[in-house]
């Protein structure tokens, strides 16, 4: 049992620790003084970022060498994003592209597909999006509702509304999972496509969250044309495609919580600026449960890594680190907010983004009552409950659930 | 990064597992609790006959040179089946005379087990309690450690300690005392050993709750010890690896509450339906197992810290305490609500787990102490950054 780097894993950190160290000074900075003010210039700077961190080979590690990728491990990724959050400059922007997406098209696109797309994707000169949930489908993914029809000459006619597209207004393509076939049970009828964002028939509107900005979208598409190039995984196995992508946001949102500033030592640093606080035997009370909570997040992100480095698949548990993660931060959230006063809630504070981002973050890759179904059923074993929905083509089951209620 | 088991890991916990499985713990368990006398087995032999009385110490002085990790895998399987066996109070007696070159004389009948050792638990000092300190017999105030005075080669202890783990029947006891303390200016914390049976020692055994922990207030009189050469952070570390050890051993027992808890949930219908398929239980079940692998990977940090990183062994032994213990009263808990009427009956082994919970929280220094530690252990590193 160790923590320790191998000797390969040593050179590597070291030569990323140095490029980092070279090349910081063109990050873009975006908190504290001198950050960048403008949304356009913020996202251009981020961008070109992105593309110098690809050039380096610190983003798209486990990619394969040949869509520009290192071909080298988690680990290596792993090692990679700790260098980047220790020189303290922004990471990739498109990570749902680069770590869920890509993948996803690496796993199950056509060669056409990866030669394409995927370079671009990684180096952020092409932004990507999930369009996956829907108004009438989140937690039941599958009931997705847009409805992608054949065409004589082979290409597809897409209509319908996806929704919460984290990036879909400045996206250049988005992954879509679409209904095929109405007269098959619900999982059997979909397909997967990429959809280029300028296309014809499609129209982005932003939908601003409890901060009050606006990161993610409802999108529309009407009658917009895809060419049969546009399938991913095959006509009919969207759900398998779909699972990929959710996989690897499990691995992403599992491995990735120190990225999101969700650690002990920044919630411990808040606490320790307060004289009364800090001796508080109430706050330090819960400030040791919180910190307990996410070091131990940390830790099972070490037992993934040795999991992937055996080349094992981790399996649904990842979500409740997840679960950890976000209840811990939401308890940080409030203790902070508690221990600091309304002067938290600033509208420019971090703490105030922080609070307000949260509630969402329990909903998004997943909610919780979700995330327990999952768990429950696959790693405890215990029994699913009764559904409605099993074995019905999808066209009937709208009357179906009228019928219900 | 490897964070795997060794095979000889894997060995060890299995051996754990088959050697303890000789016997009717939860029975016997349940029987001490009805005032059976002597109807707790005599589990020391199969810790001489495993060689677990040495875990901790070196192979030069007869024992297996293992580290905490280890020790906890045993501790964990233990839990499993609520055995008592005094490993909690002889292991981390053995590290601090492991790691006092002076100590060696004593090592190689605590290594095959021939005698017994029982460490004095004393608590460094933290940000809320200046100074080394131990648990109170009654009430919540900390007390001062003991301490000690010189007298020709050796010192003379005195003080009181309350709750001690196997304390009764020990042979030998191993802590740390306040050398012309406490409170005094210049005093500093010593290791010392004291043989059971010396002048102005004396054990009183005392049952609380879980009738499979033996416990011990311990009074000293100016009782004679050796003074021990170990360095002032393993002293420190004996603390902290206790806290590991009765994490790992409460992981244990959470582990079997939860398998026996979702296997009545799966057999148990009602409405025309297993239990488990109702979200209310399946979700609290999922909340012990989350609970559980947060523990898990906070004995992976303590035990990679004590050697791999010893200056955050504090902050991972005591975040490990803090999350285990808690992991442990909900799946006791759990385990009761899921078995229904029948978990909160004497003949069930939910009150066992129950009861094993609720004692262990109070043990120690206690869960808050643990989880305050971890608070000041997270400010010190945010001031020095
Ligand atoms: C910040 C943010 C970013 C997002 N980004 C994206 C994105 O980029 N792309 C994308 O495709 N989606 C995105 N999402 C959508 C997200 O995946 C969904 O919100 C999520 O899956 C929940 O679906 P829903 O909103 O339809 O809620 P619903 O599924 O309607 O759930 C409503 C409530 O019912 C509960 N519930 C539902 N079914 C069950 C059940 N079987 N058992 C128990 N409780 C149940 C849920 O837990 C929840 O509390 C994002 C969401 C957020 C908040």
């Amino acid at each position: 049992m160790d923590l320790d780097d191998t000797p390969e894993q040593a050179a590597y950190r070291a030569q990323t620790r140095a490029w980092l160290e070279e090349h910081k000074s063109e990050a873009p900075v975006l908190r504290g003084p001198g950050a960048l003010k403008d949304e356009a210039e913020i996202l251009a700077a981020r961008r070109a970022w992105q593309g110098r961190l690809a050039e380096a080979g610190l983003a798209g590690v486990t990619w394969p060498k040949e869509y520009g990728g290192q071909g080298l491990g988690p680990i290596e990724q792993v090692l990679s994003n700790q260098e980047i959050a220790r020189a303290k400059v922004p990471g990739i922007l498109d990570a749902i592209g680069v770590g869920m997406l890509g993948p996803t098209i690496i796993a199950h696109g056509s060669e056409e597909q990866k030669s394409r797309y995927l370079g671009p994707m990684l180096h952020g000169d092409e932004v990507w999006c999930q369009l996956f949930s829907e108004p009438a489908a989140g937690s039941d993914l599958a009931a997705v509702q847009a409805r992608a029809r054949l065409q004589d000459d082979g290409s597809w006619r897409l209509t319908g509304q996806k929704v919460w597209t984290t990036n879909a207004h400045f996206a250049s393509y988005g992954l879509l999972l679409a209904r095929t076939d109405a007269d098959v049970p619900k999982h059997k009828g979909l397909t997967m496509f990429i959809v280029p964002m300028d296309a014809e028939g499609v129209t982005v509107r932003g939908l601003r969250q409890i901060s009050g900005e606006a990161e993610f979208n409802e999108v529309f598409f009407d009658d917009v044309a895809l060419d049969s190039g546009a399938v991913v995984g095959g006509v009919g196995n969207g759900w398998g495609t779909a699972l990929t992508t959710l996989m690897f946001e499990r691995v992403t949102i599992g491995l990735g919580s120190e990225g999101l500033g969700y650690n002990s030592a920044r919630f411990a640093a808040a606490i320790a600026g307060d004289e009364h606080a800090r001796r508080d035997p109430e706050v330090r009370h819960q400030l040791g449960e919180i910190a307990s909570e996410l070091l131990a997040v940390r830790f099972t992100g070490y037992r993934t890594l040795t999991a992937l480095q055996k080349g094992q698949i981790p399996g649904p548990e990842a979500g409740l680190a997840k679960v950890t993660i976000v209840s811990a931060a939401i308890k940080a959230g409030d203790l902070i907010a508690d221990v600091l006063g309304p002067d938290a809630l600033l509208e420019d504070s971090e703490w105030a983004y922080m609070i307000s981002f949260l509630p969402g973050l329990k909903s998004a890759g997943g909610t919780e009552e979700i995330l327990r179904n999952t768990v429950g059923e696959r790693v405890l074993g215990l029994p699913p409950e009764p559904r409605l929905d099993k074995g019905i083509p999808f066209s009937e089951l709208r009357s179906k659930e009228g019928a219900t209620v | 990064m490897n964070l795997a088991l060794s095979d000889e890991q894997v060995f060890l916990r299995e051996a754990a597992r088959g050697a303890l499985s000789r016997f009717k713990t939860l029975e016997a368990a349940r029987a001490a609790l009805n005032g059976e006398k002597d109807a707790l087995p005599d589990l020391w032999a199969v810790a001489k006959e495993a060689g677990w009385p040495g875990l901790l110490i070196d192979e030069s002085h007869g024992g297996a040179g293992l580290d905490a990790f280890d020790a906890m895998l045993v501790l964990g399987e233990c839990g499993r089946v609520i055995a008592g066996i005094s490993l909690l109070g002889h292991l981390p007696a053995t590290a601090i005379l492991n790691d006092a070159p002076g100590g060696a004389p004593l090592l190689s009948e605590l290594a095959s087990g021939e005698r017994r050792a029982a460490y004095l638990p004393v608590c460094p000092p933290d940000d809320l309690v200046n100074e080394w300190s131990v648990d109170p017999a009654h009430g919540s105030e900390r007390l001062p450690a003991p301490s000690a005075v010189s007298d020709g080669a050796g010192v003379r202890v005195s003080g009181e300690l309350s709750f001690v783990p196997d304390a009764p029947g020990a042979d030998l006891l191993v802590g740390v005392a306040i050398l012309d303390g406490p409170r005094q200016p210049g005093c500093k914390p010593v290791g010392v050993a004291i043989e059971a049976d010396a002048t102005g020692v004396s054990v009183q055994a005392l049952q609380r709750y879980d009738s499979t922990r033996s416990l011990g207030h311990l009074s000293l009189k100016d009782a004679p010890a050796t003074v021990l050469d170990t360095p002032a952070e393993a002293l420190a570390g004996a603390w902290y690896l206790a806290q590991a050890l009765i994490a790992a051993e409460s992981l244990g027992s959470v582990e079997t509450a939860l398998d026996v808890s979702v296997a009545y949930a799966k057999e148990r219908h009602t409405f025309g339906r297993a239990i488990g398929s109702y979200q209310a239980v399946k979700h609290s079940l999922t909340e012990v197992l989350r609970q559980l692998e947060n523990g898990r990977s906070l004995l992976y940090y303590a035990g990679w810290a004590r050697h791999g990183g010893p200056q955050e062994f504090p902050l991972a032994a005591s975040a490990a305490r803090s999350v285990a213990s808690r992991a442990l009263d909900q799946a006791a808990r759990t385990m009761i609500s899921v078995h229904g009427g029948i978990g909160a009956t004497w003949e069930h082994d939910a009150p066992l787990y129950f009861r094993r919970a609720q004692l262990s929280r109070r043990l120690l220094g206690g869960t808050a102490l643990a989880t305050d530690r971890v608070a000041g252990e997270v400010i010190a590193e945010a001031d020095a950054a």
